[in-house]
């Protein structure tokens, strides 16, 4: 199978994918949060010519660090009403690929598909996650997660929960 | 003045106060909504700058129909209907680019993006060349512009936009003298966010100024946000009815009590010296002016919300389903404000926002709640007994009240009742009684 790449074995990343999912499932805000680097950035591009160009482009989530802080700090507030009782949701990720190295980073693909529950109605969020990953300590972080949505093109229900 | 039928459903339900929950749910009245509002009246479409170069075009809409602003190579806009004269097919299925002609998919039709039918294949079909006159798309009947916000009105007559807007022109004016170049761009892209609620629930959340201290408190609290202050019930803010259905929260009076250039948008001069020097350079001494009082909060009836450092396109699809198109607001010579702009919308607003997912959530459980009939009614009548009138003969408010729910609903009755709205400027609070 593959080579270790960046200290990481194709199974050590898919452990690491598969923890994070569960994480963001079981609204485990904290865990989730911990998973990612100082310098991180998360991202969900929306429409048109806004996945080569999230400086002059709208973008669904364009967190930095700080900003996941934030969104993960208004989630544990319990006065996020859209996530006010929690989505109950789980994910699959799958096709999952080693995408080559970039420096120290492992580069990452997968696709995914969501079921999100709320009284609104059931929802399915499907796309592609594109990650960097990096050792710190030893335990594999997330330096930067790109989500695109399969129906990024149309308008949206509100998207509240970490996906 | 206007021309009233002897009594109206709309009579009973559009009440001093409080407004019937059916408004909201009953689908004859969105049929009527669209026939008497969105395909009668001024609607925002879109944006010049959105369409800079001949030959360039932008898919938009009008409530549920399709329309392509194009820009001609003689350089005139048009709004055109998403429409082959033919059989009705789509004629454009990018959401913008730029071409000298669409042509239809289906059976051949070119059309130039003037709009006029350039030819159909095998045209012995029809005669000939002669039947292609009078086949052209559908355009929206009629255009205006206000500093490059480009609205249609498929009514042949009626009050111009400049009528229409009346005195809300002022919200225009205040948002172009933000650019040292006196110009404001829509460049940075929309998204779309979906939510299942009618249209009126977020025409009217818009300048509700009860809704933020609560909705809202979650992000204000973890980000330390002085937001919430401004629409508080000790606020010096005011909420106002601009006349024709348009409201406004005039947040000004907090702005100068902070009196900090750049304060309304939580930052300082210090933090932008090249956008507060060139705005020095545009204006001079008029500039701190303008940086102190900030960016207008004011929605456009029925469908433009310009929401200070973004704006908001409603477009109504069924009873109980609406979008809202956003995007950062972006000025001319002004690159160090609009990267700012662009990065706060981009955590506020759109299906993941700090703010609009949970006035998105509000919008729905309101749907879901109005469907109960005990109470019927919706209360519209927080700070009635306290109405003023301000110098330009504008009722207003305090920045909690309710006077821009009132104004939106007075000039909504008057239209459902086959009324040609009033000439600008002339509050409508209490409408036909």
């Amino acid at each position: 199978m593959t080579a270790a790449t960046a200290g990481l074995t194709l199974v050590d990343v898919e452990q690491f994918l598969y923890r994070e999912a569960r994480l963001a499932d079981e609204h485990d805000y904290d865990g989730w949060e911990a998973l990612w680097t100082d310098d991180a950035i998360y991202w969900i591009p929306g429409g048109g010519s806004s996945a080569e160009d999230p400086d002059t482009q709208m973008s669904i989530v364009y967190d930095n660090r700080s900003r996941i802080g934030l969104r993960v700090a208004q989630l544990k507030s319990g006065k996020r009403h859209s996530q006010t009782p929690p989505s109950s949701v789980r994910r699959m990720v799958s096709n999952v690929e080693l995408m080559g190295r970039d420096g120290a980073d492992q580069l990452v693909g997968a696709n995914f598909l969501a079921v999100e529950s709320r009284d609104r109605g059931t929802t399915i969020w499907a796309g592609r996650a594109e990650y960097r990953l990096r050792l710190v300590d030893g335990e594999p972080r997330l330096a930067e997660k790109k989500v695109t949505l399969v129906d990024r093109d149309r308008a949206l229900f509100t998207l509240s929960f970490l996906i | 003045m206007t021309v009233i039928d002897s009594h109206s459903r709309y009579d009973d339900l559009i009440q001093p106060g409080r407004v019937h929950g059916s408004l909201y749910t009953d689908p004859t009245i969105f049929a009527e909504e669209l026939e008497r509002i969105w395909y009668t009246g001024w609607v925002y479409v879109g944006h010049e700058s959105e369409v800079p170069e001949r030959g360039d075009y932008v898919v938009k809409s009008i409530g549920p129909q399709s329309v392509i602003m194009t820009r001609d190579r003689a350089g005139q806009l048009h709004l055109l209907l998403n429409r082959c004269s033919h059989r009705a097919n789509l004629v454009c299925d990018a959401e913008r680019g730029n071409s000298s002609a669409l042509r239809c998919h289906y059976h051949g039709w070119t059309f130039a993006n003037d709009g006029t039918l350039l030819g159909y294949p095998f045209m012995q079909g029809y005669g000939g060349k002669e039947a292609k006159k009078g086949l052209g798309l559908g355009r929206v009947t009629r255009m205006e512009s206000y500093r490059g916000f480009v609205f249609g009105s498929f009514a042949a007559e009626g009050p111009s936009l400049l009528e229409h807007l009346g005195s809300a022109t002022d919200a225009f004016d205040r948002l172009a003298r933000l650019s040292p170049e006196g110009e404001v761009k829509i460049t940075a892209g929309w998204l779309k966010h979906k939510v299942r609620a009618n249209w009126k629930m977020l025409l009217e959340n818009e300048t509700d100024g009860y809704h933020p201290q609560f909705v809202h408190s979650s992000i204000f609290e973890v980000a330390k946000s002085g937001i919430g202050a401004l629409y508080s019930d000790k606020s010096a803010a005011v909420s106002r009815d601009m006349g024709n259905g348009h409201t406004e929260n005039d947040l000004r009076p907090e702005f100068r009590k902070l009196d900090v250039p750049l304060g309304w948008f939580g930052t300082t001069a210090e933090r932008m010296p090249s956008y507060v020097s060139d705005m020095r350079a545009a204006y001079g001494a008029g500039a701190r002016e303008i940086l102190v009082d900030g960016s207008p909060h004011v929605m456009i009836f029925p469908n433009l919300f310009i929401a200070e450092i973004q704006l908001f396109v409603l477009q109504p699809l069924a009873v109980d389903e609406t979008v809202q198109h956003v995007t950062a607001l972006q000025f001319a010579g002004a690159p160090q404000l609009n990267e700012r702009m662009l990065r706060q919308t981009i955590g506020s607003v759109g299906p993941a926002g700090f703010l609009l997912a949970d006035d998105s959530e509000m919008y729905e459980r309101n749907q879901r709640g109005v469907l109960a009939r005990h109470p019927e009614w919706l209360t519209i009548s927080r700070g009635m007994h306290r109405e003023r009138v301000d110098d330009d003969g504008h009722t207003i408010g305090y920045a909690t009240d309710e006077v821009p729910l009132r104004a939106i609903w007075a000039h909504y009755l008057g239209l459902m009742n086959g009324g040609v709205p009033m000439k600008g400027g002339v509050p409508m609070n209490g409408g036909s009684r």
